[in-house]
This record gives C-alpha cells, structure tokens and sequence, in this order.
C-alpha cells in the first residue's frame, strides 16, 4: 500500500524539523549566531558616549542593528547546508511540492532566529538598563513581526546565493535593501513604546511590518521554484 | 541617439542662458531642472525592470531580459546622477550635504537595489540561471518600492514637496515650467535612447565575455 504524499504544510513541517534536528545535533550555527548578536550588543554600548545619548533610546537601534546581521549569518547556512554534496537534489525528488521545501526552511530559519531573540532581549534589557516587564512586552511582538519578514526573505536569497560565485557577499548585498523597511519600521515602533508613547502612535509601523511580512511571504512562496535549478 | 543628445543640450542651453533667476535660490535652484527629470527617468527604467522581469517569469524570453539588464543599468547612471545632483543643490540651500531625509532614503535604496541587480548578474555565468535570477529580483525589489515609499510619507519631509505633479495647478511661473517641461522631455528621450543602445549592445558583450555560453 502506497502512503499519500504529504500536503503542502505537512511536508513543510517535516523538513523544518529536518533542518531543526541537524542544527540540534551540531549546535554551531546557533552558538555562533548568539555569541555574535551579544558581543553586538555588548560593543555598540562600548561604542557609544552615555551622556550623549540615552541608553533607552539607543538600545531599539543597536537591537535591530545587531539582530539583522546576526540574522544573515543564520541565514546563510540554511542553503549552505544542502549545497554540500547536493543534498538539495534529495529535496528536490522528494513527492514535496517546491513550495513546501521553501516554507520549510523559512520555519526552520524562523525558529533559529526566534531562539536567539529569547536570548538577545533579556542581554538587551541587562546591558541597556531597560525596564524588564515593559520593554520586553513591547520587543517581543514586534520582534516576532520582523523575525518573520527577515527570514521570509532572506530564505529565498540565500536559496539563490548559494548558487553563485560570490554567495557570501551575495546574500547580504541582495539582502540588505529588503531588510531596510524591517528595521525602519521596528526601530519606529520600538522607539516609540519604549518611550512611553501610547500604542496607538506606533501602530502605523507596525502595520507596515505586518503588511511587509503578508507581502513577502506569499511573494517569496510563489518565487521560490523559479530560484531552483531545473 | 543623435537626436537625444540634441535634444539635451538644447535643454541644458535653456536652462543655463534663458530661464530666469528664482528669487530665494538663485543659481543652485537651476540643478532641479537637471535633478527632476533625472529622477523621473531613473523611476522609469527601473519600471521597465520590473516588467521584463514579470515578462520574463511568464514568457521566458530572452529578449525581456536583454531589455531588463539594459534598463538596469541605465536606471543606475541616471539614479547616480539625483544622488550627486541633490547633495550639490543641498549643499549651499539647506547647508548639509546630506538629510536623513525618507525621500533621499527612498533614492538612496534604489541606487542599493539596482546595484544589487547588477552585481547579481555579474555573479552568475550561465545565461538561463541568471535571466531567472535576475528576473526574480526583479519582481521582489518591485513590491519593495512601496513600503519604502509609504515610509517617505509617514514623517514630515525636509524635501520640497512636488509643484508639477500635484493635485492642483502647478505653482512654478511660465518659463520655469517651459523649461522643466523641455528639460524632462530632453532627459526622457535620452533615456530611451539609452536603454536602446545598450540594448543592441547586448549580444556583443555577451559573446566577447562569455565565449559562447548557452
């Protein structure tokens, strides 16, 4: 008797595990990544003069700052990992729709990212003196907001890097630009909240993020077998 | 070509001999008539990219990605030129070379995302994989442009807001406008004319870069 190939999201979730279970098994792009968003963390405040600028109005920068650069060195091994011996061409016979395998990655690379949020904001709210309840109240959802459109997008470029001679300089110059509304917008948002400000003021941005992250999402789904090699 | 070329330095003798001093400017207001329609050049062949890009995802025709590169590359010089254009007008007007400004950001972005398509294809070798790389980039960086373009709009601008294309009459005097309208005329051909040869240039370069690859 023949198992039915799995659906759309079903095939998604096995290979998010997938990529999850040999991340696991390695932990060194995790520990990496982490190391690198806090010694980020920890040298923009070296960086910075403390009677210049206000730690709470430095740390949503320095945050975005740091979580987009440590996100593309995520990133990249996503695609990284299946250019050794063309592994991708397992994926690619596989009975999964080509959408799936994108979905897939982009959760893997999802939950890596969010992992290393739960790290970075408690060391933000410690290095930075922010107040610990309200601050990770306000960070924490728009974090998840950006966290989303970063790897929605970064997990097809990588997709495409991967592909080319010059795949590490590639991905953040391709990168880059997309990230640009990203970390407008949370700065936008962040600023304001943790300011004080009343929600309502930094709705707009954050609707742009949502937009952002709607947009991209499905675009980068629909573009995604066209990166794959026929 | 020929035409264009003409066609331009009748514009810029417009400019520089017959169009009039404005009163709180003077000369450096004389750089709009150059920065505008550059503007509105870059802004169109970077429309040209995006829809070969779709042309090409759809049809999978050689010649829209010709057109694409071509378009690329000519919306980089002229995006190149607003960049330079405005700092020299900025400079003596609003004292600063630079502002943070979202309508500079937006331009700024631009300029990244179409250097971005041009370093891309020069990364990849083969014909087919790059036309479909290209063309997705293409399309992405097309949805792209309006968020950054609804950030322009979300804080208050420093950048003068637009006196042509505006809901209402437009507020420059005669000459002025007569000017900016042959000075965008001028710059808009230049720019066709542009994407045109570099368009017939196309399979000369290819042929001379990658010896005959398929």
């Amino acid at each position: 008797m023949q198992a039915s190939p799995p659906s759309l999201l079903s095939a998604a979730w096995i290979i998010a595990r997938k990529d999850l279970a040999v991340e696991l098994r390695t932990r060194s792009a995790f520990l990496s990544v982490l190391v690198f968003t806090l010694l980020g963390l920890a040298t923009f405040y070296f960086a910075w003069d403390p009677s210049a600028v206000a730690a709470v109005d430095l740390a949503p920068g320095v945050l975005w700052v740091t979580f987009t650069f440590a996100g593309l060195l995520g990133l990249h091994r996503s695609f990284g990992m299946e250019a050794q011996d063309r592994a991708i061409d397992a994926l690619l016979v596989a009975p999964v729709e080509r959408e799936a395998i994108y979905l897939g990655k982009a959760l893997a690379n999802f939950v890596f990212v969010g992992t290393v949020l739960c790290a970075a904001l408690p060391a933000l709210v410690l290095f930075y003196n922010l107040p610990p309840a309200p601050a990770l109240a306000a960070l924490a959802p728009i974090a998840l907001l950006a966290a989303i459109g970063l790897v929605s997008v970064g997990t097809l470029f990588s997709s495409m890097a991967v592909n080319t001679r010059l795949a590490e300089l590639l991905l953040p110059m391709l990168s880059l630009p997309f990230f640009v509304p990203i970390v407008m917008a949370s700065s936008q948002a962040s600023t304001r909240l943790l300011a004080g400000r009343p929600l309502a003021e930094a709705m707009p941005w954050i609707k742009i993020l949502i937009a952002f992250d709607l947009v991209f999402v499905v675009a980068c789904t629909v573009a995604f077998p066209y990166t794959l090699e026929e | 070509m020929l035409l264009a070329l003409a066609a331009v330095a009748g514009a810029v003798t417009r400019i520089l001999a017959f169009t009039p001093y404005e009163a709180h400017q003077g000369a450096a207001q004389k750089i709009y008539y150059i920065h505008v329609p550059a503007a509105m050049s870059a802004y169109l062949a970077l429309g040209v990219v995006a829809a070969m890009s779709i042309v090409y995802l759809w049809l999978h025709d050689e010649r829209s990605d010709r057109l694409a590169e071509s378009a690329a590359e000519v919306s980089f010089v002229f995006t190149t030129v607003v960049l330079v254009t405005g700092p020299l007008w900025a400079r003596p007007i609003w004292n600063t070379w630079w502002s943070w400004d979202a309508r500079l950001n937006l331009t700024l972005f631009l300029w990244f995302v179409t250097a971005a398509y041009l370093v891309l294809r020069g990364a990849i070798e083969q014909d087919a994989m790059r036309a479909r790389y290209s063309a997705v980039l293409g399309v992405l960086a097309a949805l792209l442009v309006p968020f950054i373009h609804l950030s322009v709009y979300l804080f208050r601008t420093m950048h003068p807001m637009p006196i042509v294309l505006k809901p209402s009459e437009p507020s420059l005097p005669r000459e002025m406008l007569t000017t900016f309208l042959i000075a965008s005329l001028a710059f808009l051909f230049f720019g066709v004319a542009l994407i045109r040869a570099r368009y017939r240039l196309t399979p000369l370069l290819r042929s001379s870069a990658g010896g005959g690859n398929a």
